[in-house]
């Protein structure tokens, strides 16, 4: 797959309708994704705004402002800021004009897509540019027809249209006409040169509102006779409930009641997500604070529902599988066995990861109002459309009567593409048949997450003449493996005898997506195996990279998921950047590069030794994600995704015993903090090719990087995460 | 439950809560001001730091009786407009990601700034260190303290 245009098939008929405002201006309604329905029409009331039928809309007024309004949430990758730019670009409006609303959020089960996967800008690149062109091909039929000359004779720049004889008209002035006229089609997009917004650095929308402490988020949220709920659950997974006494609970000021719950929960058992299907209890009150207290004075028993997993059981678990031949084959390139035989020098490396929680800087939390006639749901969550189908599952209640609220997320990282918060919320008030918020306290947010699962990877290699001839990634993972597209990303279609294989052990711990899921972990592996295949060859780390991606250039197989080239010229720029192989004495310097999420992204660390220990001072990143809408906000999301990887490959520790996690909040959870981060610059691959995501390819190779300069600072290998428990094990103490 | 009065950005409110609530409860659920967050209610990450005179604390572990008659600074109270020069920096270098530890980074970065107006880099990564910022923003934060420092 060396073309790398990702342009995606869009229907140009019927995707954007208008109508004239009654107050005055005009209201375009369309949809990122798909085609608009037939018969349905924009109001002429902006108090109206139905994201049933359109799932976003542009009012221009009389005076020539621009609103976008959409219920598409942000959960920190900016897509707030950057996707109402790209439509902006091509209306050709100045960006100080433009102003960017959340949507009237309140509408019956709307279809948008998943704020995942880094895929929001790939996805609504096409769209966005098709409705901000259309948009200005009409403002200037109508200027056009007004005038009685051709539209081909207008220019636009910047909101004002012009025709050959140098008169003027705003889009203001013409909003009325245009909202009459029928919507163009096979409008030309601006090329690329002509961008005057997409490229340029554009402030997050939100950010007066976040510098002066406005309400926005789920914890935030707040409706007429709503109630706080704290719930306790098990205290290990595989444990449930027998019995509870609530008598001192119920005693402390504030709380209301205290409620048993999980029969409907249970309904929805074996989705995803679900931790702990058992009965819990949830303590009602008037406050916070007086249901926090009200769930700590609760007395329960709870009884053992089969084995308490440890850590200790997973390990062995894990290695038993590798230790196997019980393996699903993923990809296979040539024979493996053979090139190994038949080679000069095979290496085998085992890589061992922990579980790891999210931590969303807001804890989990939800409000529910659920009546006979509606279920309200408001809170933070990315995926609304599952939430809505399993509330109307679970309650026994019609689509149409289920209504989800999105607020602004304080973080995601994946945890909130499950919502068993917002369904917990949904019983407990249908039970208590009043308004509720549920609100998680740290500790129930670590110890009720939906795990990035432990992983293991045995990665073995054959070299035969100073090349390496074959290559085998073998995965022990829990609960679920690397999905598809992963066995076909780099080095596949490098190494003429390749094969990838998985095996997984099915566990109680609930597990799901986590930043760049697979990839987060896998990635360190990979690199600090090429990093000693390069060593073992006497050759430069990315040199080594660039002359395997030569054998993928050009090549046929439509499953290699990346391109040769782009990546070279990846690397490339991140060894220019770095000073790579040039850096002054004691500074050691540590390569990854990584293909994820169609972005393509290289990474070198840089360590000082102070005082014999080792310091992270900077990392420098070379990122290809096609044309950078934002810069500012671009730079931001691989300066995040760089530092959260670091964090959690030096200290990300989440150890079980007998079910229950060891550490539920940042006293014994370590995140990295400002004295440990390194310095981080960001240098993007210049090309017109369309964008792609950057919430998640950041963070894989960082991992990597910093331990590949560990090893040229320490001389140590490091071959588990976290990395400070092996820097500080007995005898081997680099890290104090 | 008793009552206390206190003086919250320089306005004097009377609040009924149970002697051991914590501030931070107070101002989210009783007087409506959400600016200040939870993130952990063990005084470890941050995100619920106010200003008790001059000095930035840990709202989740200040207790409302222990606070009576004395002077609380919140994100709200920073300033009327958002002109203080850390919200103006803030808003300069484009922060946030996320967006929810940062009412208490600016509340621990303005404390920091009046007590040292011209810190060093090592000072400000000590002073910045007792908050987290789950989306890893801290390029950003260190630079904004410093800006907000050579704006103040």
């Amino acid at each position: 797959m060396e073309s790398q245009n990702n342009s995606l098939n869009f229907s140009r008929r019927n995707f954007l309708k208008t109508s004239a405002l009654a107050g005055g201006g005009m209201l375009i309604g369309f949809n990122f994704l798909t085609a608009c329905k037939p018969g349905v029409a924009p109001p002429v009331d902006i108090s109206k705004l139905n994201f049933n039928d359109f799932n976003a809309f542009i009012k221009i007024s009389d005076e020539g402002y621009v609103t976008i309004f959409s219920p598409n949430p942000e959960i920190g990758q900016g897509v707030k800021t950057s996707m109402p730019m790209i439509i902006a670009e091509e209306l050709d409006v100045s960006w100080d004009k433009v102003n960017v609303a959340q949507g009237v959020l309140d509408s019956k089960n709307y279809q948008r897509q998943v704020a995942g996967g880094s895929q929001s800008i790939r996805f609504g690149w096409d769209a966005l540019r098709q409705t901000g062109a259309t948009t200005r091909q009409m403002l200037i039929n109508a200027a056009a027809a007004k005038w009685g000359v051709e539209a081909s004779t207008c220019t636009v720049s910047e909101g004002i249209i012009t025709n050959a004889n140098g008169d003027t008209l705003g889009y203001g002035e013409i909003v009325k006409e245009a909202a009459v006229l029928e919507v163009p089609e096979n409008v030309k997009l601006k090329e690329t040169k002509d961008y005057k917004i997409i490229g340029q650095d554009v402030q997050n929308v939100d950010i007066d509102k976040i510098r002066t402490g406005k309400p926005l988020f789920g914890m935030d949220y707040k409706a007429e006779g709503m109630v706080y709920a704290s719930v306790l659950r098990p205290p290990a997974f595989g444990k449930k409930l027998v019995s509870f006494d609530d008598s001192k609970a119920k005693a402390v000021n504030g709380v209301i009641d205290v409620i048993r719950f999980g029969e409907k929960l249970k309904t929805l058992d074996g989705q995803i997500g679900f931790t702990r299907v058992t009965d819990k209890i949830a303590v009602l009150g008037t406050s916070t604070w007086a249901v926090i207290k009200g769930k700590k004075a609760l007395i329960a028993q709870w009884e053992d529902d089969g084995k308490l997993e440890s850590t200790e059981d997973h390990d062995k678990e894990l290695l038993k599988i590798l230790n196997g031949n019980k393996f699903d084959t993923r990809r296979e390139d040539g024979n493996v066995k053979k090139a190994f035989a038949q080679a000069d020098k095979v290496i085998e490396r085992t890589y061992e990861s922990p579980f790891l929680p999210h931590n969303c800087m807001e804890p989990m939390n939800f409000y529910a109002d659920v009546t006979e006639e509606r279920v309200h749901l408001v809170g933070p969550v990315q995926t609304p459309a599952w939430l809505s189908g399993l509330a109307s599952r679970m309650l026994g209640k019609k689509p149409e009567q289920v209504h989800v609220e999105m607020t602004r997320m304080g973080g995601g990282f994946g945890r909130r593409l499950y919502s068993d918060f917002a369904l917990e919320a949904a019983e407990i008030s249908s039970l208590a048949k009043k308004p509720v918020k549920v609100v998680f306290s740290r500790e129930d947010d670590m110890a009720a997450g939906t795990y990035r699962p432990a992983i293991k990877y045995r990665i073995k290699a054959s070299v035969k003449d100073g090349k390496i001839t074959g290559y085998h990634l073998k995965e022990a993972a829990i609960n679920g493996n690397m999905y598809g597209l992963i066995p076909n990303f780099f080095p596949a279609g490098c190494i003429p005898n390749y094969k990838v294989s998985t095996g997984n052990y099915r566990s109680k711990m609930t597990t799901g997506a986590w930043r760049a899921p697979y990839t987060n972990f896998l990635a360190f592996a990979e690199q600090s195996f090429f990093s000693e295949l390069a060593d073992e060859l006497g050759k430069d780390h990315p040199q080594l990279l660039i002359e395997l991606l030569q054998k993928v250039k050009g090549t046929t197989d439509q499953q290699i998921q990346y391109s040769g080239q782009r990546m070279e010229d990846t690397i490339k720029l991140a060894v220019e950047k770095s000073n790579w192989g040039k850096s002054p004495e004691g500074t050691y310097q540590g390569f990854a590069a990584y293909y994820s999420h169609n972005t393509y992204v290289a990474e070198v660390a840089d360590i000082e030794m102070k005082n014999g220990k080792p310091v992270l001072k900077k990392v420098t990143a070379a990122v290809d994600c096609g044309i950078v809408v934002n810069p500012l906000g671009a730079k931001n999301q691989v300066e995040g995704g760089v530092i959260d990887g670091i964090g959690h490959a030096m200290y990300g520790s989440f150890n079980f015993k007998d079910g229950a996690p060891q550490a539920v909040n940042f006293d014994r959870y370590r995140l990295i903090r400002m004295q440990e981060t390194p310095q981080v610059e960001v240098h993007f691959v210049q090309n017109e090719l369309s964008p792609t995501g950057l919430g998640e390819p950041g963070l894989p190779p960082a991992g990597g990087a910093v331990a590949n300069a560990l090893k040229a600072a320490t001389g140590k290998r490091l071959l588990s995460q976290p990395f400070i428990n092996e820097l500080n094990k007995k005898g081997n103490k680099i890290l104090g | 439950m008793p009552e206390y009065t206190l003086k919250i950005n320089g306005k004097s409110v009377t609040v009924n809560a149970d002697a051991d609530t914590p501030l931070l409860w107070v101002l989210r659920d009783e007087l409506d001001m959400v600016g200040t967050k939870f993130g952990c209610g063990i005084a470890q990450c941050g995100a619920c730091t106010v200003h008790l005179g001059d000095t930035a604390i840990r709202s989740c572990q200040l207790q409302i009786s222990m606070i009576e008659g004395k002077s609380i600074t919140t994100i709200e109270g920073l300033s009327k407009d958002g002109s203080h020069p850390v919200q103006e920096a803030w808003k300069e270098i484009d922060v946030p990601q996320c967006g929810y530890c940062q009412a208490g980074q600016m509340m621990t970065a303005s404390a920091f700034l009046k007590e040292n107006p011209n810190p060093s880099k090592e000072e400000i990564r000590e002073a910045m260190n007792g908050n987290i910022c789950r989306c890893a923003s801290y390029n950003r934060i260190e630079k904004a303290v410093e800006v907000a420092a050579k704006n103040s």
